[in-house]
């Protein structure tokens, strides 16, 4: 088991008028190579939530285990803890900040305090998993695309060698070809490299089609916690905490209302296409 | 501990000191800052703690949230208050080493205490009552007389009202960049003094760059809303002064009077 | 004659060396040519760096083309004395919806381009009442805009363009930042102003499923205009379509591949009603 989340309680403005719960009572466990789809709407506690499993926000009350470990323990490397647990936050390209992308992507494995090979193999090691080869490494980085420092960026947190990677709104901003891509390259990092991934989106149609698991959000409360297919079930509750199911589902739900028997846990445009050409065919044939 | 500076802060209600002209309002923080530099015995500072008191209460701000503006200061009251405390010299009470506390060092400490405390809470009602527009507003209106002496006022009131909008806004982005760096293992607080400036530079860098994002973006959407300088503006909020507004001033007349008297007469 | 006109536009984006030479040129737009109704409801796709932002730009003159013209109701964009009737006919809302505000009251800021305009303060106070309640955020109208969320700081910045009286809107990705929740809140207001006001919208987005009630789509690439005509007739070329970069909302894209399976439906089918209407008496033949 890769992390465990024992009640744990985030209150912002504690002892004040404005005290307010942005974390309640949430109980998750990760285990070690799971593809997980964290979902909410704004303010619903998932970038808070994340922020506390690499120990960048402590918790009020509960406790957290890393391997087992709690993160709250007397002398818990937090240091550790962050190479081990890697975050990277929504608009990530916004903390880029040296000459060049490859001394960027060695800032992380540097402040672990490695030798200076091993920075520059990590670093190439990283660069070469988000798709960008040699000629890049003397750019600076401001000058990039929006897409290309995205990959820049996520390549600076890669390069800290993380068990597992937890990525915040990592499509925010992009067009569909941008979003398409980083998110081929989250899904080939968990296939290739056997990484834990945590992937934070307000977008069900975007995560479905990539994740085996959907934890969501609300008011700082897990609300549901399976298989897309099963989290998708709830689509009328989803839709009264701000969330859509994919437009499939609402496809498949107004078929069965009329009496098609479609199945009901289709929810790829695949999927449907496949299932509702099977019934078509039957169709067909008894005609 | 940025976020408890109450100071510059507007609170949104509706009372007569939040319609006050933002001009009436600055001249009474000067007046009553003034008063605090002249009052030299209890009674004025009972006087000035009455106005204060009379102040808030009218302000409808409630009071917890103003003391908090005074967590800021802790540290600067401590410091000057221990200074005046024992190193003025006079009667002594008690002697710790070469250390001695006066009575003339007590008295001097807790005037200058009550004088600092006073000092922000009234600066803070301003603040509180009056949204920085109309303080700036306020401020170019009442400095307007240096126009004809080629300083610009309308530009730099506008720069004060914009820096006042987006520090809330650069504050926030801070702390996400080094939430953000930190995830890559960099570390702000260990370390010598030089240590500690190389590791602002991570920090730093894409603040500057985001802050200067930024004013492109703002400059463009002001450009894009017919800004082109102050000449030919109308205000929304045109500063007028009112029935209250005159009352106000006679009240300042009134305070200013007492305190003088009371430096005069004790 | 549309309210917005646009003739064989050409736009370079000039990068200079440090001696000023000419380095790369990078051609943003490449003769683009529209005239849009006074009205309608327009919305223009395309992915980054298919130079639709830039088009954006060019409509009030924030930008000048290299070559070419707009005219903005008749006026040309690049003539000095009409630059300010063109932005005050044209307004625009960015995308980034903390760096459009300048007022640190919702009210004061909406207020803030009429009184560049020098209109009367009475007259600007009515125009803030009408904005904010035709955006509706009256109630926040004496907030801080940094307690807002992403959705309402888009509809304040709508108001304080719609405070302006322009004739035609054009919103340059506003939604790109936004939530699911903020973007529908935004769209709506947009729609909303179009029907109620007659204002002419320019919607520049890359999200499908906001220009599906559009009056006319618009798709660019490479800084050409690649497809024109209404929603139904866009996404009718779903594999067009995807060859831009572009999504297509799930139903649409379902319909097509029933489509190619030999399944009987029309083209261009967007919403989930009409999706399900037709595919009900497909399924059902026998038991009907």
């Amino acid at each position: 088991m890769a992390i465990e989340i024992k009640d744990l309680c985030h209150i912002y403005g504690q002892d004040t008028i404005f005290e307010q719960y942005a974390l309640k009572n949430v109980n998750i466990t990760i285990g070690d190579g799971e593809f997980i789809g964290l979902i909410g709407h704004t303010g619903s506690g998932k970038s808070t939530l994340t922020q506390h499993l690499n120990g960048l926000l402590k918790a009020s009350s509960g406790d957290i285990l890393y391997n087992g470990e709690s993160i709250y323990k007397e002398g818990y490397s937090m240091k550790t803890l962050r190479s081990k647990v890697g975050l990277v936050f929504q608009y990530p390209e916004h903390q880029l900040f040296e000459v060049d992308v490859f001394s960027d992507v060695c800032f992380g494995p540097k402040n672990l305090g490695l030798p200076q090979e091993e920075i520059e193999s990590r670093a190439k090691e990283a660069l070469s998993l988000v798709g960008l080869d040699e000629s890049f490494y003397k750019q600076s980085p401001f000058e990039l695309s929006g897409g290309q420092k995205r990959r820049v960026a996520i390549a600076g947190v890669l390069a800290m060698k993380p068990e597992v990677l937890i990525l915040d709104e990592p499509t925010a901003g992009l067009d569909p070809r941008g979003r398409d891509d980083i998110l081929g390259l989250v899904a080939e990092l968990h296939k290739n490299q056997g990484m834990t991934i945590i992937l934070v989106s307000h977008s069900m149609e975007d995560v479905a089609k990539y994740v085996s698991r959907l934890i969501v959000m609300n008011h700082g409360e897990k609300v549901y916690d399976g298989t897309p297919k099963e989290v998708f079930r709830h689509y009328k509750e989803l839709e009264t905490i701000g969330l859509a199911a994919p437009q499939i589902t609402y496809v498949v739900h107004a078929l069965r209302e009329r009496g098609i028997p479609v199945d009901e846990d289709v929810t790829t445009v695949e999927e449907a296409r496949d299932e509702i050409l099977k019934l078509w065919k039957k169709e067909e044939s008894t005609c | 501990m940025l976020r408890d500076i109450t100071l510059g802060q507007y609170y949104p209600v509706d009372s007569v000191l939040h319609r006050l002209d933002p001009r009436t309002k600055l001249f009474g923080t000067l007046v009553y800052i003034v008063s605090l530099f002249i009052a030299d015995n209890l009674f004025a500072y009972a006087a000035a703690a009455l106005f204060l008191v009379t102040a808030i209460y009218m302000s409808k701000v409630p009071v917890k949230f103003m003391v908090r503006g005074l967590k800021s200061i802790v540290f600067l009251l401590l410091i000057s208050v221990s200074f005046n405390l024992f190193l003025t010299p006079g009667t002594p009470i008690f002697k710790i080493g070469f250390l001695q506390m006066t009575w003339e060092g007590l008295k001097f400490a807790s005037f200058m205490a009550v004088r600092l405390i006073f000092l922000v809470l009234g600066s803070t009602i301003l603040t509180l009552t009056t949204t920085p527009n109309q303080l700036t507003d306020g401020l170019e209106k009442s400095l307007g007389f240096l126009k004809k002496v080629g300083v610009p006022v309308h530009e730099v009131s506008m720069m004060m009202s914009i820096a006042l909008r987006f520090i809330p806004i650069l504050i926030e982005e801070t702390d996400k960049i080094m939430k953000a760096q930190m995830a890559r293992g960099a570390d702000f607080e260990s370390g010598n003094l030089i240590q500690k400036a190389k590791a602002m530079v991570p920090l730093l860098v894409p603040l500057f760059i985001s802050a200067f994002r930024r004013a492109t973006d703002l400059a463009m959407a002001m450009e894009a809303r017919c800004y082109r300088g102050g000449d030919g503006r109308t205000k929304m909020k045109p500063l007028t002064y009112a029935r209250r507004d005159r009352l106000t001033y006679l009240v300042y007349l009134m305070y200013a009077a007492v305190v003088i008297l009371l430096k005069v007469l004790l | 004659m549309g309210i917005i006109r646009a003739v064989n536009l050409m736009f370079d984006y000039i990068r200079r060396d440090e001696e000023s030479e000419k380095e790369e040129i990078n051609h943003a737009l490449r003769g683009v040519s529209l005239d849009i109704d006074e009205g309608s409801f327009v919305a223009i796709l395309g992915h980054n760096g298919s130079g639709k932002s830039t088009f954006a730009k060019l409509m009030n003159g924030i930008l000048l083309p290299s070559d070419g013209t707009v005219y903005i109701s008749n006026m040309k964009t690049s003539d000095e004395e009409h630059l300010w009737d063109v932005r005050k006919t044209a307004g625009m809302v960015f995308q980034n919806p903390d760096n459009q505000i300048i007022g640190n009251v919702v009210e004061e800021d909406v207020g803030f381009g009429p009184e560049n305009m020098g209109v009367p303060t009475d007259e600007i106070w009515r125009r803030v009442d009408q904005s904010l309640e035709a955006v509706g955020m009256t109630a926040y109208r004496l907030q801080s805009p940094n307690k807002l969320s992403g959705g309402q700081k888009q509809r304040v910045a709508i108001a304080g363009v719609m405070a302006m009286k322009p004739r035609c809107i054009v919103l340059d990705e506003p939604t790109a930042m936004l939530d699911p929740n903020g973007r529908r809140e935004v769209i709506r207001t947009v729609h909303e102003l179009n029907r109620q006001e007659g204002i002419t919208v320019l919607l520049i987005t890359h999200y499908m499923e906001e220009v599906i009630d559009a009056d006319r789509v618009i798709v660019m690439d490479e800084g050409h205009v690649v497809m024109d005509g209404t929603p139904k007739e866009v996404f009718s070329r779903v594999k067009e379509l995807k060859k831009y970069s572009l999504d297509v909302p799930q139903v649409t894209e379902l319909a097509d591949e029933l489509k190619e399976a030999g399944m009987d439906l029309p083209d261009g089918i967007l919403t989930i009603e009409e999706l399900v209407d037709r595919l009900v008496p497909v399924l059902k033949k026998e038991r009907a």
